[in-house]
């Protein structure tokens, strides 16, 4: 299997706070890595780098064969990107939200790829809405839509449940495996263990800066995971 | 494993024409600026309020002589455009910042000044709007002729540079908590030269002063405007990055 996303030695410094200490990952192609840890572990940070959206103070970050910073609008152009903000205008429409992000990616044949996109997510009915009208779950659905409207290789996910209510959880996961499906390597960060467990491939845990411990699904029971992820934590405190 | 060709997305059309790929994205900022703006009305129904209160209240309390008057019309100009503009600014930014579109934005895969020039492009555009507005009304209450083409100029020239600094200084104001404060605090310094020229030539024109007096302020508009225009495409980049 292709290696994806290469992260070596990675260092992360805001002023004279490290968040990031030294921190290895490595996610093959088609893998699905839950991302948990405490707060402030510092996961949406390690998002954020692998999202160009930060730089590294130091280290080696690789992703799809480029370099970031260096190469960063090469990864951008094969990342999808959802956080707990929708990143979707109010005052437009889902539509032409998606129209915006397309002509952004520069795609071509737009009309038929935001159809196809509004139907993956199940908002086809209300293309001509305005965002600001649809609840949170049907926002977070869109601002799928929109991270998959290039086909991006990489999927990065950060807490995309927060705020959900369990139907809106619920059909968000099915949107989730429909997008892992398609073989794109995820990588998502959740404090829910549970759902995690249930969509994820291999669990990696985030403490003090560094990957403190990583299990793939074959190799542990889902009813084990929050025994797996305490102890995780503990040996890293001790 | 690649992924279904049903859902596979089309192929950049402009992979290898940056320069048309950095046009699009400008023009799609734009559009998106156009449009939001087109359907909310938020950011120039308060910046056409403002201008006009300002204009009006002025108008009362400035009882003053034909003269005199025409001696502080320039001022009284700018201020209005200026205030009027941060105001602009502010509320362009933080509808970027509200649902994190911003970082939208800074996901795409273009060059990141073409996000500042669509930005800057769309409140020149609102801060030019308002101006057009506030001149017809501005003339009539105050009985003076403004629609001489060299104070137009300079109108133009100044909002520009204003525009061109704000937007970048907006850009570093909007992540912090205190945004509606700092850009301000940020702003009127570097933007003193803009201002000053916009002044001392918009007065020029409206006293009719020769135009060798005149030319160095409209010279320092425009190696201004040059020169911020330029600072913001090298820095853009590390401004909004963290």
């Amino acid at each position: 299997m292709q290696t994806v996303i290469e992260v070596r030695r990675l260092i992360k410094r805001f002023g004279l706070k490290t968040v990031l200490r030294g921190l290895d990952f490595r996610v093959e192609q088609g893998e699905f890595v839950a991302l948990l840890g405490p707060n402030g572990a510092g996961k949406t940070t390690f998002l954020r780098i692998l999202a160009s959206l930060s730089r590294p103070s130091l280290g080696e970050v690789r992703i799809a064969g480029y370099h970031l910073p260096n190469q960063s609008a090469a990864v951008r152009r094969r990342l999808g990107v959802v956080s707990h903000l929708p990143l979707l205008y109010g005052d437009l429409t889902a539509e032409e939200n998606l129209r915006f992000y397309g002509r952004m990616y520069g795609l071509a044949d737009l009309d038929r790829r935001i159809a196809e996109v509004l139907e993956l997510v199940g908002l086809a009915a209300r293309r001509r809405d305005l965002v600001r009208t649809f609840s949170r779950g049907m926002q977070q659905r869109l601002a799928i839509g929109r991270a998959v409207l290039h086909d991006p290789e990489v999927m990065l996910f950060d807490e995309p449940h927060t705020g959900l209510d369990q139907d809106a959880c619920a059909m968000l996961d099915t949107v989730l495996r429909e997008v892992a499906a398609r073989g794109r390597t995820v990588v998502m960060t959740s404090h829910d263990l549970m759902r995690a467990a249930d969509l994820a491939s291999r669990f990696d845990v985030l403490s003090r800066g560094v990957i403190a411990a990583s299990v793939q699904r074959a190799e542990i029971n889902p009813n084990d995971l929050l025994a797996f992820y305490r102890q995780s934590l503990q040996e890293v405190k001790a | 494993m690649k992924p279904d060709t049903a859902i596979l997305a089309s192929e950049p059309r402009s992979a290898h024409r940056p320069l048309s790929g950095f046009l699009r994205a400008m023009g799609a900022v734009i559009w998106k600026d156009l449009a939001a703006e087109l359907r909310s009305r938020e950011l120039l129904s308060a910046m056409l309020v403002f201008a006009l209160l300002v204009i009006i209240i002025f108008n009362f309390a400035l009882e003053l002589d034909p003269k005199t008057r025409a001696g502080v019309t320039a001022g009284v100009l700018w201020v209005t455009f200026v205030f009027a503009g941060t105001l602009g600014l502010n509320r362009s930014l933080a509808i970027e910042k509200d649902r994190g579109c911003i970082d939208g934005l800074l996901l795409a895969p273009v060059d990141r000044s073409a996000i500042y020039f669509g930005k800057a492009i769309g409140n020149l555009i609102f801060m030019l709007i308002v101006e057009i507005i506030v001149l017809p009304v501005y003339s009539l209450l105050y009985n003076v002729n403004l629609f001489k083409p060299g104070l137009l100029l300079v109108i133009l020239l100044g909002s520009i540079g204003y525009i061109a600094v704000g937007t970048l200084l907006a850009t570093m104001a909007v992540q912090a908590r205190t945004r509606d404060i700092l850009l301000p605090i940020l702003l009127f310094p570097v933007a003193l030269p803009v201002l000053m020229a916009s002044v001392k030539a918009s007065n020029g024109f409206l006293q009719a002063l020769p135009m060798a007096e005149i030319q160095p302020w409209l010279n320092l508009l425009i190696v201004y405007d040059i020169i911020f225009t330029a600072v913001a495409f090298m820095v853009f980049d590390y401004v909004v990055e963290e």
